[in-house]
């Protein structure tokens, strides 16, 4: 059983944020990774990836958007609860190193996932850029804290209530078009936001890695539920991955 | 217990039947299909037992149980008795007596088996471990004085609760590290519920943490903990990892929607209880027209929980013909009596599907048996122009495991084999590294309970062998 310490409702019913005892997994997780999580016996497992850990105190982040059932039971979770079974670390870490200039893209919930993995990318020396994007100002989440992670931060709202009026590919594109030394894109969010950047990227030739997020049920590799298709082979996001040269 | 002069009688008394459910209406439920012996019947079927003085069936278990010893307790009704006799060898009697596939191993032996029927010493096994979960008091056995030396298994499947139960037994502290929420392996998210009841294998397990096995569930060892950082703790670690990882057909179409791995497909249904949807959060597709790939007891159990499910029609299609099919005869007969239709020496070319994605279909060609390959068996080759499509809206595919590479990839000086299996001793189960051992499916490739079990057994041996000369 894992207690919940802390909750914060990010945006407004939507987007939630838990701090959850599991002294082993802050122990031993590194940027990228997730764990599966199943709220109560007749649960499901459900994959969630990780805002950051914390080994001195135990407590991992998690940051949710609810959209069906299990995410809606877990948001109902207060402060005290606890959480029946917590899997990981699992995923392969990202590889991080000192390439240069690094562009971290993060969409929606998926802003939650590139922050450790933006942090990462600047402590390791890089010179980062971060583009964040949400639907509206209200779903926004993590702008501090990316801003504190990268070098330059930008920020867009699909509906122009704050930031760039627009999509995170056109802010991409703008700064694909001034410099010229890029030599990664990292790229979480919806599937449509990847497969847009991934297509903008292979116009400019720069390496992109996206962390993709398909259906998983043991996310030990298992059961391929998780299978994608990678460079023509079949691939299981849940070993192989999450993520994939985009 | 009839022996005259040496000669030995056939027995009067015909093989026991178990009573079970009707096809019609176990084909529709998740309810165990036999209803296991009566006393009256076990106590009958015991009576044909000639208590051989060499005794065949011995030779037949992979764990050696004293077949003639708890035959007879049987016999002479103390059904208590019986089940501690077969817990001196067996740590899990209500499992095997279930799955084992007897008419290969102590079966296949039984003398009374040269004119007649052989003795039905697994439905008595499953009789003896049943009547003492649900009437009798679960004794436990004495433990060896506390030695102080730790061991750590990595899997809970038959293999890893096989060895914990004889180490912690001689004065070992053993520690289970299984990476799903639930302990048994296959036993729980493979075996469905109409075949091996959950509750039979969770009961097996609380046994061993009664005896003080410590179980830590969620624990993917290669991620949370690798093997070298276990040794730093432990005098000696266990791998029992099972052939968890799936292998598919490799033909086009193979990641439309609606076709899983079998693997995927049972966990949902058993591990997960989606039968049980939406009293049970996860969900698990209902096709009304299933294919099933493959021909062993993985198929058998995926076809007959599809038509559990709701499906009207449930094909098994396998390459090969009916004889080389590698499922137990019964469960191939359980799943005729169902309904389960047969497409022998049949193998599909490609998936068909619609414009949203999803399976509506397979292409198939028709095979002849051509000469044995490396395996015995007459290999498969197709007929030119025999393609014909069959529709389905789901399908299963079953046709075997592999090594799953999680733990392997993360243990530095770990022999593997060229298809990624562990490398270990048969007799011993010692692997190329110092310290760690391996036994079950992630030595030998997918195989039986039993010879899980056997192997587990084994490598307790060699390691109670280790750590008393440590």
């Amino acid at each position: 059983m894992h207690k919940i310490t802390y909750k914060r409702e990010m945006a407004e019913k939507t987007v939630c944020h838990f701090k959850v005892e599991a002294p082993r997994i802050a122990r031993k997780a590194k940027p990228g990774q997730f764990v599966v999580l199943k709220v109560n016996e007749t649960g499901e497992r459900i994959p969630l990836t990780m805002g950051g850990t914390d080994p001195a105190t135990g407590l991992i982040d998690l940051i949710f958007q609810v959209v069906g059932k299990s995410t809606a039971l877990l948001r109902t979770l207060n402060v005290g609860d606890s959480i029946q079974d917590i899997i990981g670390p699992l995923g392969k870490p990202t590889h991080v190193e000192n390439l240069g200039t690094v562009i971290c893209v993060g969409g929606g919930t998926g802003v939650a996932v590139m922050y450790p993995i933006t942090k990462a990318y600047k402590e390791a020396g890089n010179n980062v850029i971060a583009i964040i994007g949400a639907r509206t100002k209200d779903l926004l989440i993590l702008e501090d804290e990316m801003k504190a992670a990268s070098h330059d931060l930008r920020v867009t709202t699909d509906d122009g209530t704050y930031g760039h009026h627009g999509f995170v590919t056109d802010v991409l594109r703008k700064i694909l078009d001034e410099q010229k030394d890029v030599k990664l894109i990292v790229g979480i969010g919806p599937v449509p936001m990847m497969k847009f950047l991934c297509k903008l990227t292979k116009e400019y030739g720069v390496k992109t890695m996206v962390s993709l997020n398909p259906i998983m049920v043991d996310a030990t590799g298992m059961c391929g539920a998780c299978r994608v298709t990678v460079g023509g082979k079949t691939k299981f996001c849940c070993v192989d991955g999450p993520e994939f040269d985009g | 217990m009839a022996e005259e002069k040496g000669k030995k009688e056939k027995p009067k008394v015909p093989r026991q039947k178990m009573p079970e459910q009707e096809p019609k209406v176990r084909a529709r439920n998740f309810d165990e299909v036999p209803f296991g012996y009566t006393p009256e019947l076990a106590q009958l079927e015991s009576s044909r037992c000639l208590q051989c003085k060499k005794p065949k069936c011995i030779e037949g278990c992979p764990v050696e149980i004293d077949i003639p010893a708890f035959v007879k307790l049987i016999n002479e009704g103390d059904f208590g008795g019986a089940a501690r006799k077969l817990k001196e060898r067996n740590s899990l009697p209500a499992v095997c007596g279930r799955v084992c596939p007897q008419e290969d191993q102590c079966e296949k032996l039984c003398i009374v088996g040269k004119k007649d029927q052989p003795v039905a010493v697994g439905r008595m096994e499953r009789f003896a471990a049943d009547w003492e979960r649900t009437k009798g008091e679960i004794t436990i056995p004495e433990k060896a004085p506390a030695t102080g030396k730790k061991v750590a298994v990595a899997g809970s499947g038959p293999a890893g609760l096989t060895l914990a139960g004889d180490l912690i037994l001689k004065g070992h502290e053993v520690t289970i590290f299984e990476a799903l929420h639930k302990t048994g392996g296959v036993l729980i998210y493979g075996i469905p519920e109409f075949r091996l009841p959950k509750a039979i294998v969770q009961a097996e397990v609380n046994y061993l943490e009664r005896l003080g096995v410590k179980v830590e569930c969620n624990c993917v060892i290669g991620r949370i903990e690798t093997v070298d950082e276990l040794l730093q703790e432990y005098d000696a670690v266990f791998l029992g990892l099972g052939a968890g990882l799936p292998q598919f057909l490799n033909v086009p179409g193979e990641n439309f929607c609606g076709i899983y791995s079998a693997n995927e497909y049972l966990t949902r249904s058993n591990l997960m209880k989606a039968y049980l949807f939406p009293q049970y959060d996860t969900p698990i597709a209902r096709g009304k027209n299933v294919a099933v790939f493959g021909a062993g007891n993985v198929a058998m159990d995926s076809a007959r929980t599809a038509l559990r499910l709701g499906a009207d029609t449930v094909r098994i299609i396998y390459r090969r013909s009916r004889d080389e099919m590698p499922a137990r005869i019964e469960e191939v007969h359980h799943a005729e009596e169902e309904g389960v239709q047969f497409y022998l020496l049949t193998a599909p070319t490609r998936f068909l599907g619609d414009d949203n994605g999803w399976v509506t279909g397979v292409e198939c060609l028709r095979m002849e048996l051509g000469e044995p390959d490396e395996s015995g068996r007459r290999r498969p080759v197709p007929i030119k122009g025999s393609e014909f499509q069959l529709e389905c809206d789901m399908g299963v595919v079953a046709i075997g495991a592999g090594a799953n590479p999680l733990l392997p990839t993360t243990t530095p000086g770990l022999e593997l084999n060229k298809r990624g299996y562990i490398v270990a001793d048969l007799e011993t189960g010692k692997t190329s590294k110092p310290g760690v051992w391996a036994g079950g499916d992630i030595v030998t490739g997918s195989a039986t309970v039993i010879l899980a079990m056997g192997a587990g057994r084994k490598a307790a041996n060699s390691i109670q062998e280790y750590l008393m000369n440590k």
